[in-house]
């Protein structure tokens, strides 16, 4: 059996500043969106007639993704667009990249204070604690900042503090503790989905050592779709209740 | 018992007890989109798409059980 890390691996450090492996995987996976988009960007500016079909390939996405979000967010969906479509590209790419051949298999020697051992190269990103938790808390934080835009300050803090009666300033007490849950229920599904994924894919390997993990790749491809598209409709839900008003 | 067969031995009990509520939970969810569907076939595609909404919510309770399991095998 390999040894299972539950936690991403130092690589090296810039300045004091850690690197870990699963911080590497996300900067490549954050590159390569980035280049994709710059260039959808420049095709629609361009103004060509016929564009690139990498372009009608990136359309196709946004426009489908624009639909279904439609059905979640209704009127918001023009100011929350945006933000749930890049959690759900984002989260989607990370967690497939983590599926590639050669991340978690590529294995480099460190050695730390005389101790030498062999750590992967590269680990998928979501299947590090850190940066799901990121996601959470980006994700809830702009809840509330979104809910501030659309209601104003004293309206949206008064879905907390509500002083009619003590049943509602109790379920106003909880609301807020159920604000700060969500960071955590965020973080740890996508974390505990993507790194159970990889835990079970290795075992299954180490089991049986040809073509059996096959079907369990395909779960896995299967789950990291839906964990992206779970993240992102909970984050559009999230957004249209704090946007709407309290009845 | 010492403590790595006590390890063990939490461990299997707290994913079988862990896994087993979220298992009955997605059966009931299916067991309901399921009636929903026999009797609206036409909104079949949203309630495909709510059920893996919620199917994915009970998922994730045994996903936690799983993630502390990892959690006590492997530190």
């Amino acid at each position: 059996m390999p040894h299972v890390s539950l936690k991403a691996e130092k690589i090296f450090e810039v300045f004091g500043f850690p690197v870990t492996n699963s911080y590497l995987t996300s900067l490549i996976v954050l590159i390569l969106l980035s280049l994709a988009f710059l260039h959808y960007n420049s095709q629609i500016k361009s103004g060509l007639k016929k564009k690139s079909k990498f372009f009608y390939l990136i359309h196709f996405i946004n426009e489908s993704l624009y639909h279904f979000f439609n059905t979640i967010l209704g009127d918001q969906t023009k100011i929350a667009y945006p933000l749930v479509a890049s959690f759900f590209i984002y989260i989607l790419v990370q967690n497939w990249f983590g599926l590639l051949p050669g991340i978690g298999s590529l294995l480099i020697k460190t050695c730390h204070a005389g101790e030498c051992h062999s750590i992967p190269l590269f680990r998928g990103a979501t299947a590090d604690l850190n940066t799901t938790i990121g996601l959470g808390m980006l994700s809830v934080l702009l809840c509330q900042v979104y809910g501030v835009r659309a209601l104003g300050a004293k309206e949206y803090i008064k879905k907390f503090y509500n002083l009619k009666n003590p049943i509602s300033f109790f379920i106003g007490t909880l609301e807020i503790l159920s604000e700060f849950s969500k960071v955590f229920s965020f973080g740890f599904r996508l974390f505990g989905n993507i790194f159970a994924g990889e835990v079970l894919l290795v075992v299954i390997a180490f089991l049986v050592p040809v073509l059996a993990s096959f079907p369990f790749l395909l779960l896995e491809l299967f789950v990291g779709f839906i964990q992206a598209v779970v993240f992102a409709t909970l984050t559009a839900v999230f957004i249209n209740l704090a946007m709407s008003k309290q009845h | 018992m010492d403590l790595a067969t006590a390890k063990t031995v939490a461990i299997s009990f707290m994913m079988a007890f862990g896994v087993a509520f979220p298992a009955l939970a997605i059966g009931m969810i299916g067991k309901s989109a399921m009636e929903a569907i026999g009797r609206n076939p036409e909104a079949e595609s949203g309630i495909r798409t709510t059920m893996i909404l919620v199917v994915a919510f009970a998922e994730a309770i045994a996903i936690y059980v799983l993630v502390a399991a990892l959690i006590l095998k492997f530190t």
